[in-house]
């Protein structure tokens, strides 16, 4: 199929490019922003599974993404147990919670999956608040190991770590590329555009909204993992919060939601455009990087609510007719 | 045998009784026609035999199996499959990927399920058009994909809710060789149509509904003759 071609080789350039562009440009600060827009990208994309796909819109999902960081995070600290089964056990936590979430909810119909993220998230991040164990609101510093793999820590230089995000984000795309393609992937988008002729055609909606909340979930704790591991200090505040929720359903609403370049391509224009307006319009807090992004949604929403990649498809349409 | 049997089905919403004490069956390879003003409980019927809806009292039994308390999904599976008044294609996917998501259902690969779809697609007209999006399509042929789609689910029963409504005669002439077309194939079907011509045209038996209950049934030529049935729907008009 020309259309699987053309995939495998545009990912590919990607994946090169990615990889030796921080070699060619020894800038810490690139490798950085490298590294944020990869780990955005991955974690959209295991959003985009139950938002974008299966259309059940999460403004929740720092709840996964905590748990996550706070799996791979706490163990580490109290046991030093390497992060590698942390981030496990945090997906596997992250499944669970999708659980509790989605067996009620799911038998409803409307914006109760919806509330219901916005609540349980809010919820959890009050008990980690309160978590003596997890240090609450002051939250949790990674303590000096040995660097390496092992403890998936590394002091000199921030290669190791892009590498690893670049990994995860390899397997996320593909993941979700194959799962377009098979009966799954069909079924979530029908349950998005017509549940009742989706359950006609046999499709069980509220079996199939659940695998795609357990997917999802479970990648997306993992993003939290590494978040956690990279910045090296976790609290309530950033890995809990509704920021990281609502940045994430950006990132894929700017891109195009159930669009399997829309995480990228939005993560691409959003991550950059949120650090160097930082750095040029003053410090974190005021907000200002937030007023451009919200500004931009509006327009995305006006213009073209299927994102960039509805935005090249109407260009290439055009191109297609001349 | 019968392929569906309803028994004393009621379905009742708060204190309204949608369907009242309806004892209705569709013998193998039949076409059944139902009639009846709007709100006489058509619909309510096919909800309750497809599982969107659980009736209050009494049993439906397919092929000798009681389906009553059946979950919507699993009814495709045991060989019932609908289509809905209000057209219901899915109009971001291709026509193709119309028919697929019914093929899946007998065919969980997805280039099996690709053949499959293609040879309904060969069947019911719409090979030309597989690669449009369904949305950009007349409501002529999206009611086709839906019938398309239906039949992908390899059904022996289907229920085709107003498949005609809204299409001109032209649209109307081919819509009622489809459906002869299908029921060649051996399958069973119960269409609900508010055009008399069709109604009379293609059914077997017709059954009428008003206010939940069945007032009559028996062969179309029975039907127009009844003064119960002229009185409740048909009007003087039609009395031949």
């Amino acid at each position: 199929m020309q259309n699987d071609k053309n995939f495998y080789i545009i990912f590919s350039i990607i994946l090169i490019f990615m990889a030796v562009a921080p070699l060619v440009i020894q800038n810490t600060h690139f490798q950085h922003l490298l590294i944020m827009l990869l780990l955005f990208a991955t974690l959209s994309q295991a959003w985009n599974l139950i938002g974008g796909y299966a259309g059940q819109v999460s403004f929740g999902h720092a709840v996964f993404f905590g748990i996550g960081s706070y799996a791979a995070m706490a163990p580490l600290t109290h046991w030093g147990l390497t992060p590698w089964v942390g981030m496990l056990i945090g997906g596997v936590v992250a499944i669970i919670v999708a659980l509790i979430i989605g067996v009620p909810v799911f038998r409803l119909k409307g914006h109760y999956f919806a509330i219901s993220t916005f609540a349980v998230a809010e919820v959890v991040r009050e008990l980690f608040t309160n978590w003596e164990w997890v240090d609450g609101p002051i939250g949790l510093d990674a303590p000096v190991l040995e660097q390496g793999f092992y403890n998936l820590m590394f002091y000199k230089n921030k290669l190791p770590y892009l590498y690893i995000v670049l990994v995860f984000f390899f397997i996320m795309m593909l993941l979700t590329f194959r799962m377009e393609r098979t009966r799954m992937g069909y079924y979530f988008r029908a349950i998005k555009q017509r549940p009742e002729a989706a359950q006609a055609m046999g499709v069980h909606i509220s079996k199939y909204k659940q695998y795609a909340l357990m997917m999802s979930a479970f990648f997306t704790a993992i993003c939290g993992a590494l978040y956690g591991l990279y910045i090296l200090h976790i609290e309530p505040a950033t890995v809990l919060s509704l920021d990281i929720s609502i940045k994430i359903v950006l990132i894929t609403a700017l891109g195009g939601t159930g669009a399997l370049w829309g995480p990228l391509l939005g993560s691409i224009i959003l991550i950059p455009l949120q650090e160097y307006s930082r750095i040029w319009l003053g410090g974190t807090g005021k907000g200002i990087d937030l007023i451009l992004l919200g500004a931009l949604i509006v327009l995305i929403c006006i213009y073209e609510p299927r994102g960039i990649v509805g935005l090249l498809k109407r260009f290439n349409f055009q191109k297609g007719k001349n | 045998m019968a392929v569906l049997e309803a028994k004393d089905v009621s379905m009742y919403f708060g204190e309204l009784a949608a369907l009242k004490e309806i004892n209705l069956s569709v013998e193998q390879g039949e076409i059944l026609g139902l009639i009846g003003p709007n709100g006489a409980g058509k619909t309510t019927f096919f909800n309750c035999a497809t599982g969107f809806l659980t009736c209050t009292r009494g049993d439906i039994f397919f092929k000798g199996q009681n389906i009553t308390r059946v979950p919507g999904h699993r009814v495709c599976h045991i060989g019932i499959c609908r289509t809905f008044q209000i057209v219901q294609s899915f109009s971001e996917m291709t026509v193709l990927e119309n028919v697929m998501m019914g093929a899946f259902c007998r065919h969980p690969n997805t280039s099996n399920s690709m053949h499959s779809a293609q040879d309904i697609l060969d069947f019911t007209g719409l090979a030309d058009k597989r690669d449009q999006i369904a949305g950009s399509l007349t409501l002529a042929d999206q009611k086709r994909i839906e019938l398309a789609r239906t039949i992908a689910t390899e059904p022996d029963l289907i229920l085709l809710d107003e498949v005609m409504a809204g299409l001109n005669p032209a649209e109307t002439e081919e819509a009622i060789e489809l459906i002869k077309k299908i029921h060649q194939k051996g399958l069973t079907i119960i269409v609900v149509e508010h055009v008399m011509e069709v109604i009379m045209n293609i059914s077997h038996r017709i059954a009428v509904f008003d206010s939940g209950e069945l007032i009559v049934e028996g062969p179309p030529e029975k039907i127009v003759r009844d003064e119960r049935v002229i009185q409740a729907y048909l009007g003087e008009e039609y009395h031949a």
